[in-house]
Formats: C-alpha cells, sequence, structure tokens
C-alpha cells in the first residue's frame, strides 16, 4: 500500500444543487447509518468524480510506487532479501489490480485510467516522484512510506464505498507483512557494521521531507471538506495522520539510535500532538505539478511499458465481447 | 555415488533456476498488463526460491552456503545455459523464451522425481508441483499469442527463430552423461530433449508458429562449461551489488 487518495487534488466541487433533493437525503441518511454505497446505488455526480479520482490516484501510486521498489529486486543482498521484495513489489502490484477494479465500478476503464496517468492528468502519491539511491533508500520505503499509507488506508476503509472498502481491506492485510518486511529490514542496517549504520541514517536524512509531505498539507477545513466528510469520502484529516504516524513510528526511529533531521520535532505533553518544522511546502507543490527529481523518468518508464504491451493487449482483444464491469 | 557428476548436475540446474529467476524479475512493473507483472513475479519467486533450495543442497554436499555461492561467483564459475542470461527483450523473447525453458525444466524435474539421489528426488517432487502452473502459463499465452493477430504470430516466430539455438543449449552433454545415468541419478540430456522436442512440437502445432528442422540447427552450446554470452557478468554484478559492498554484513 503506497498512498492515499485524499491527500491529492480533489474535483471541482459544482453541480450539487442540480442533484435531486430527495435522493441526496436518503443517500446521506444511508451513509450516515453506516451503510455501504454500491456500484448500482443512486449517487451524487460529485461523490462518482472524486471517488473515481481518489482511487484511481491510489491504483496510480500502487504502479508508480513499483519503480523504485522494484529497481532494488535485482540488486538485494541475498536469498531471503531478494524473495521478499519481490514478493512484496508483486503485492503492490496486485493492489493496484484490485484499486482499479474498484474504480471501474464507478465507470471509467482500466486503459482510461493509465492513459490519463501517462499523459499526465491524473495525479500519484507524490514521495515516488524522488530516487532510491541506495539498498536503505528501499528498506526506508517499505518500512516508513507503507507504514505512512497504512495511517492512511486503515482510515479509508471506513469510508463508505463498499468496493474501495473490501479491496482496502484486502490490502491492508497483505501491508502488516510488508511493515515487518521493511522493519527487520531497517533494524540489521541500524544494528549492522559502521558502512550499513551510515546508509541508513542517510536514508532517513534524505526522505524525511518527503515523508512528511506525504500526508498532504496542513488542513483547511473547507465547505468541500465538510461534504466529503459528511458522505465519508474523506475519512481523515492530513494533520491527524500525520499526528498519527508519528506518534507510532518516531520512538521506533529513536529506538534504533537512529536520528531525524528535524531538530524541533517533539511531542508536546500538554496536547499530546507532535511539533515539526513545516516541511517546504513550496517544494511539495513545486514536485506535485511535474518538476521534482523522478517526475519525467516515473512516467517515461510507464509510457514505455503501455508502448511495448499494446500488441499484446491487442492481441488478446475479443471484438464480439461487451466490456464488462468487474466485480468488486 | 559419484558426487562430482552430482554436484555438476546440481549446480547447473540451481544456476538455471537463479538467473531465469532475476530474468522473470526485471519484468516486475514493466509487464503488457498488470496480470502479466504479477505472473512474472510469481514465477520469479517460484524460481529463484528453487535455487536457493538446491543451492542448499550443495551445500550439504559440503559446498559454501547459498548465499556465498549464488553472491559472490563469476560468471565463468555459473553453469547456466546460455539461455536463460539473454536479456529480456521485447514481452515475446520473454515469452518464447519462458516456453522453452520452461517446457523443459518441467520435463527435468519429473525425471528427478525418481532420481536415485533421495534428497534430490524429494526436492524434485515439490518443485514439480510448482512448474505444473509455469507451464499452463507459458502454454496457454503461446496458443493464445500464436494464432491472434499477424504482428503477434510474426514477433512470436522471429523470437522463436531467435531462441532455439540457444533452447537445444539447454542440453549441453555433461562430462558425466554416462555416470549420471548408470548410477540412476539423472537419465541424462538426450533423453530430456526427446521428451522436450515432442513437448514443444504438441504446443507449437496448436498455432500458427513453425519450429522448422531442429537437427538443422547448430546449438549454443558453452553455458555449462562457464562459457557465457557478455550478458552475464553484468547482470550479476548487478545481482551482488550490495552484497558485495559487505559480504560478511547481514542484510
Amino acid at each position: 500500500m503506497y498512498g492515499g487518495g485524499n491527500t491529492f487534488e480533489s474535483v471541482k466541487f459544482e453541480g450539487l444543487e442540480n442533484e435531486d433533493p430527495q435522493k441526496l437525503a436518503e443517500f446521506e441518511a444511508r451513509i450516515e447509518r453506516g451503510e455501504k454505497i454500491e456500484p448500482h446505488d443512486w449517487m451524487p455526480q460529485l461523490y462518482r468524480k472524486q471517488l473515481i479520482r481518489m482511487i484511481e490516484q491510489h491504483a496510480h501510486s500502487e504502479i508508480i510506487g513499483a519503480l523504485p521498489e522494484g529497481t532494488w529486486i535485482t540488486r538485494a543482498p541475498g536469498f531471503k532479501r531478494k524473495l521478499a521484495l519481490m514478493a512484496k513489489v508483486q503485492d503492490e502490484v496486485g493492489h493496484a489490480q484490485l484499486l482499479y477494479s474498484a474504480a471501474e465500478t464507478l465507470g471509467k476503464s482500466r486503459e482510461q485510467m493509465i492513459d490519463d496517468l501517462i499523459e499526465g492528468k491524473s495525479k500519484y502519491s507524490n514521495i515516488f516522484n524522488y530516487p532510491a539511491f541506495t539498498w536503505a533508500d528501499s528498506c526506508f520505503i517499505s518500512w516508513l512510506v507503507d507504514a505512512g499509507a497504512i495511517v492512511n488506508q486503515m482510515a479509508n476503509a471506513r469510508g463508505s464505498y463498499g468496493p474501495y472498502c473490501r479491496a482496502l481491506e484486502r490490502i491492508c492485510a497483505e501491508e502488516s507483512f510488508h511493515l515487518k518486511y521493511g522493519h527487520h529490514c531497517v533494524i540489521h542496517m541500524a544494528t549492522g557494521t559502521p558502512k550499513q549504520r551510515q546508509m541508513m541514517q542517510e536514508a532517513i536524512d534524505r526522505w524525511w521531507g518527503p515523508m512528511m509531505h506525504f500526508f498532504g498539507p496542513p488542513d483547511k477545513v473547507s465547505v468541500h471538506t465538510e461534504v466529503l466528510m459528511r458522505w465519508k469520502v474523506k475519512m481523515a484529516s492530513n494533520d491527524d495522520c500525520r499526528n498519527q504516524f508519528l506518534d507510532m513510528y518516531v520512538p521506533k526511529i529513536w529506538e534504533l539510535g537512529l536520528t531525524i533531521p528535524d531538530p524541533n520535532l517533539r511531542k508536546n505533553p500538554e496536547t499530546k500532538k507532535w511539533e515539526y518544522t513545516e516541511p517546504d511546502w513550496d517544494e511539495f507543490k513545486r514536485v506535485i505539478n511535474g518538476d521534482g527529481p523522478c517526475n519525467k523518468e516515473r512516467l517515461a518508464v510507464r509510457r514505455v511499458a503501455e508502448e511495448r504491451g499494446k500488441w499484446v493487449r491487442q492481441a488478446l482483444l475479443r471484438p464480439k465481447t461487451e466490456y464488462v464491469t468487474p466485480l468488486a | 555415488m559419484n558426487e562430482t557428476a552430482l554436484k555438476e548436475l546440481l549446480y547447473k540446474v540451481a544456476d538455471d533456476q537463479l538467473i531465469i529467476g532475476h530474468r522473470n524479475s526485471e519484468w516486475t512493473g514493466m509487464g503488457p498488463l498488470l496480470e502479466e507483472d504479477i505472473a512474472f513475479s510469481s514465477m520469479a519467486q517460484d524460481k529463484v526460491g528453487q535455487s536457493q533450495a538446491l543451492y542448499q543442497l550443495l551445500h550439504e554436499l559440503g559446498e559454501k552456503q547459498p548465499d556465498t555461492i549464488a553472491f559472490t561467483r563469476n560468471a565463468d564459475q555459473f553453469h547456466n545455459c546460455q539461455l536463460v542470461e539473454l536479456p529480456n527483450g521485447e514481452y515475446d523473447f520473454s515469452l518464447i523464451r519462458h516456453f522453452l525453458f520452461d517446457t523443459a525444466e518441467a520435463i527435468r524435474f519429473d525425471m528427478l522425481t525418481t532420481s536415485s539421489y533421495t534428497p534430490l528426488a524429494q526436492l524434485a517432487k515439490k518443485i514439480q508441483g510448482e512448474l505444473r502452473y509455469h507451464t499452463m502459463h507459458a502454454n496457454t499465452w503461446i496458443k493464445q499469442l500464436g494464432s491472434a493477430t499477424e504482428e503477434s504470430i510474426s514477433r512470436l516466430q522471429s523470437s522463436l527463430d531467435k531462441a532455439l539455438p540457444y533452447a537445444l543449449g539447454i542440453f549441453e552433454p555433461s562430462p558425466y552423461e554416462q555416470e549420471l545415468i548408470a548410477e540412476g541419478i539423472f537419465a541424462g540430456e538426450e533423453a530430456l530433449k526427446a521428451k522436450w522436442t515432442e513437448k514443444v512440437t504438441e504446443v507449437l502445432s496448436q498455432t500458427r508458429l513453425e519450429i522448422g528442422d531442429l537437427s538443422a540447427i547448430d546449438p549454443k552450446f558453452g553455458g555449462r562449461q562457464g562459457k557465457h554470452t557478455e550478458h552475464l557478468q553484468p547482470l550479476l554484478d548487478e545481482m551482488s551489488e550490495v552484497f558485495r559492498i559487505d559480504p560478511a554484513a547481514e542484510w
């Protein structure tokens, strides 16, 4: 599990006034009662659009996230790591498959989604626009990026759209293994030779900023956010997710004798909230809008894979069969 | 038991599994569709796991630890056939290689289930079960793409023509063929090649692909004696890049 859909961009918030007020009231009452919305149920256009965007971005994050980690499969040191990392990255691609299916139930095909990704019309988790220079970087991703994603996804799994929730439940079950794998790798690095320890510390220094960006900009509660929260599309605020992550993982990082490159990072004993230096949000905006260290490379790899595989997909087409939305 | 002959057999089979598994894993994130990414990754995990188990048998015969054997040798110390070390190329080449190689390895492990060396026979039974799915995957795709569009058929045909000399290199005779056969350790490369030819021909006959006259092809031998293409050493350098930072460290 790689990214939380709620941290990227939202749809344009308009058209809600055109919805049938009675149907809208029934829809909201169902969600209020804790019922799940299923693909063929009535739903406001905005709900549909926002969910497609969110699930699609989550799916993209899984396949793009497979790239920085995937490059370390062929370099993983020893059988144990090589086998585990292959299985881990394979899980992530499998998550993309599940998520694309969940999004397809809302009326957008996988092909359209992937086209939007490689044409740059659709976003994915910003953190994968940074390079994984060393083995230690891949250990950081497996442990802490996955941990951050779990925080987001556990919240989203309590959302209102049935197929997304069910996909997330399966995804979360696999994620618990990724977390153990990543933690195990980091423990070995942090308690290993001086060289290994140095590699791990450098990875943390490199990745801390992007990790803080991961949960999205500080909350500005707007009318949109309120509606999305009422519809159980957005389940937790960015700051709450960030705080929960810090609470769970900063002590574990410190426990290994590693340091975090933020002198202001501390838990306020009175508020029980973490205080930290705000990461560079201008950099976040620049990178998410396409100007990060790896944006072009990541999309280029994906584009080449799509182009090279086109003849295979064409050869599989059955001209007489009709498109069927997957079960989810 | 002729231990030298047995070790030679184990090394070449283990090296085949490791190198093809490594190549398969390079498809992660790059497949023509997500389902193929996932399938190649599954097969990669099986094959790398199988190589580890075979190196473990070697370790029990007095060789070094599996990690040391796999991550510290140079190309001239590897005994895999050249077919498995060739770069993945386009999906058509990877698929054809997968079909040609996996058909041979599935038959090889079927044969090894009756090996007189019990630890190998037991391991072969486990591996045989895993490989059944690999050949099922290969055959399904070969039948589908080998009969679909003009492009898919011509791509597969051209990759088949390119891969066949290397595929015949799988069956490069061992210096110990007679000993292996006589002691019932392995029924030999000639027997394997005959069964392979029959199976490959049978599957291809259900497609529009032509296998041609195998006896007219000059096999690419050498891999079993440590002679490799220029592609193996860079693969090994990449594979051991992190391990070599400190081979004594625990990663």
